[in-house]
């Protein structure tokens, strides 16, 4: 190993620091057992236990990991038939306003969508709950999985498809056997990326959530506003494990992907 | 080496495989007044052409010239803006591509990356649902046909550029089409496993009997593999004929100038006697004697093309040939089994004749300068008015 020069490592170790010490310093104090949040008093692992056995916090998790399964599978359907129009359709008429449209919930402010979408649900008169969270983080998450799956699909090569077609299949099936299992991974991490937008959406979910059912961010957050608990410290720490083991086991799934693939090529050699 | 091919071959005692010269035989394939255009652009200008059953058809021209419109309509992608294509007597205007007995073998192979070489081959026959055995049996004749028995577990990453090929070949095989396309198959091989390639697909042409349309850029793949060749320019096309009609026989410039070297030397036509013809090329100059054309006004302007393995260089004048032409060597080209000469003549003109090295290079006998004498038949060359 290259030995790292005192700048690249002042640098690195400052930039890191920058990072990671509030999200360090946030979970060594979901161990402490004072009730004071900045001091120190010793190792616990009590607020734990509290959260656990906090049942509004509980239901709040419940409700949030509902929603994003629910919005993030839904986006997911509807954003990979959009993206396969948008690039498979042709140059149909208005294909520029609609791809247009389709990107404008990425840039468009949350403030902004979620009144929008507050304004919607009375207009149409659905009382907001359960329901109204899952619709909305779908429109907002359908339009990540879309650019996802469409710059798949782009580099995809198109005489496969012709290929299916010319061996017997409907398009139909050429979607089903030979499109999807191909960008399946473009497919897979808009889900990842939509249930992730979703689980820790707090503007869009606070103008479209109703009294009945409250997502864990705007539980947290109304929570922060009467002063930080030590239990807040408990949950971001578990959010932060939940998250890492994620980012940590898809990149190394992929990196493997990736090895295997050089090694099996290198051994086609003839 | 590759086995010599059981092309089919001219022979005055043989049945020949010539259906084309049989009035009576009903081809397989007809276009009939086909156009096809994407907005302005003219891809195919009414086109009419027949190919007959168990035949090689190569459509051969430069890139843009229409060739792959035609096999993509073949295929079922694109539809003709006017004119019929017909299969068997069949109608095949508005019939999708997974409805047609037709199979094409793609550029890009289009191997699907995450299935087998075993399942890449039984997709198509999966999509009959044929019974499990027999989709079984005929995969493992499509491997054994071409030679990949050992890869049959291996995903297309895991195998060779020539081994690909040969998956694409026999994926498009195994559902016995009665017309095969393929479109450049040989483009991505090096020259080499190209042409032991040409020779294998000629092979399997001859032992399933399909019907093979073959789009090619490359005239000596064309020359090597098809029954006929159809030659295109600018979405028409120039000649349809056998290789070696296509070669000795080009019926326009176009044609001789793209297939094969040729020297081309325009001039005017006249015929002396009804036995004789001659095409005046520079003044001073003796006419070139050549066999008369009828159909030809005399004293039109021609282009008397004549392939350079038709000129003879020798350093005394020979008597036994009608057509003589002295010059000077400007440029030896050395291609190992030939030698082609650039000799220029008294009148500027630059004419190109090859002569064989029978001889070791030790001992050649033409060099740089040396003045030579150039003849040739009047059977040598070719009369074109257009």
């Amino acid at each position: 190993m290259r030995k790292l020069s005192w700048f690249n490592l002042t640098s690195l170790t400052f930039g890191f620091a920058f990072l990671y010490l509030p999200m360090i310093v946030l979970v060594v104090y979901s161990f402490n057992s004072n009730k004071l949040v900045t001091v120190w008093a010793g190792f616990s692992t009590k607020w734990y236990g509290e959260l656990f056995r906090n049942e509004a916090m509980m239901d709040a998790a419940w409700v949030t990991i509902r929603v994003a399964l629910a919005s993030s599978t839904l986006a997911t359907v509807l954003g990979t038939l959009a993206a396969y129009v948008l690039v498979r359709g042709g140059r149909f008429h208005g294909r520029t306003l609609f791809s247009g449209m389709l990107y404008a919930p990425l840039v468009m402010p949350d403030v902004i969508l979620g009144l929008s979408l507050l304004l919607l649900f009375i207009a149409i008169g659905l009382d907001r709950g359960l329901l109204t969270i899952i619709l909305a983080h779908t429109t907002f998450s359908m339009a990540y999985v879309a650019v996802v799956v469409t710059s798949r699909l782009v580099a995809f090569d198109r005489s496969l498809e012709e290929a299916a077609l010319d061996l017997g299949c409907t398009r139909f099936e050429a979607f089903r056997l030979v499109t999807l299992p191909i960008i399946a991974p473009a497919v897979i991490s808009g889900w990842l990326l939509g249930f992730t937008l979703s689980l820790d959406d707090l503007v869009i979910a606070s103008f479209t959530s109703g009294p009945s059912s409250t997502t864990l961010p705007i539980k947290i957050f109304s929570a922060v506003r009467l002063g930080v608990s030590p239990e807040i410290n408990a949950l971001s720490a578990i959010l932060i494990g939940i998250v890492s083991v994620g980012v940590i086991t898809a990149s190394l799934i992929s990196k493997r992907a990736i090895a295997k693939r050089i090694a099996d090529e290198n051994r086609a050699t003839p | 080496m590759a086995v010599a091919p059981h092309k089919p071959r001219p022979n005055p005692n043989q049945n020949v495989f010539a259906p084309w010269d049989d009035p009576d035989a009903v081809p397989l394939i007809r276009f009939k007044n086909v156009s096809k255009r994407f907005g302005d652009f003219t891809a195919i200008d009414d086109l009419t052409l027949d190919i007959y059953e168990r035949e090689f058809f190569a459509l051969l021209g430069p890139s843009g010239c229409g060739k792959t419109t035609m096999m993509r309509m073949l295929a079922g992608f694109e539809r003709a803006t006017e004119g019929t294509i017909t299969l068997g007597g069949q109608d095949m205007g508005g019939i999708p591509p997974n409805e047609r007995p037709v199979n094409m073998m793609f550029q890009s192979y289009a191997l699907f990356p995450h299935l087998s070489v075993w399942d890449n081959i039984a997709f198509g026959l999966k999509r009959d649902k044929l019974p499990k055995d027999k989709i079984e049996a005929r995969v493992s004749e499509m491997l054994r046909l071409t030679r990949l028995e050992q890869f049959a577990k291996r995903k297309p990453h895991q195998i060779s550029g020539g081994q690909r090929q040969r998956v694409a070949l026999a994926r498009a095989l195994a559902k016995a089409p009665k017309l095969l396309l393929l479109d450049e198959p040989l483009g991505a091989l090096d020259r080499k496993l190209r042409e032991e390639t040409q020779f294998e697909l000629m092979d399997i042409q001859e032992k399933t009997g399909t019907t093979f349309v073959i789009v090619t850029h490359d005239q000596e793949e064309a020359m090597t593999v098809a029954s006929r060749i159809a030659v295109m320019d600018h979405g028409k096309i120039i000649q349809v004929d056998t290789p070696a009609r296509v070669y000795e026989q080009p019926s326009s410039v176009y044609v001789a100038d793209f297939i094969g070297d040729v020297n081309l030397i325009e001039g005017v036509y006249t015929r002396p006697t009804p036995e004789r013809g001659e095409i005046a090329y520079a003044e001073g100059e003796p006419p070139i004697a050549v066999d008369p054309v009828d159909g030809i006004t005399i004293g039109t302007r021609v282009t008397y093309a004549i392939r350079p393995e038709k000129i003879r260089v020798s350093r005394e004048e020979p008597d036994d040939r009608a057509n003589r032409a002295f010059g000077k060597i400007i440029d030896i080209g050395y291609l190992g089994n030939t030698s082609t000469y650039h000799v220029e003549l008294s009148t500027g003109q630059m004419v190109k004749a090859a002569m064989t090295n029978a001889s070791r290079i030790a001992r050649r006998e033409f060099t740089w300068d040396d003045e030579v004498w150039l003849s040739w038949r009047e059977t040598a060359g070719v009369v074109l008015a257009k």
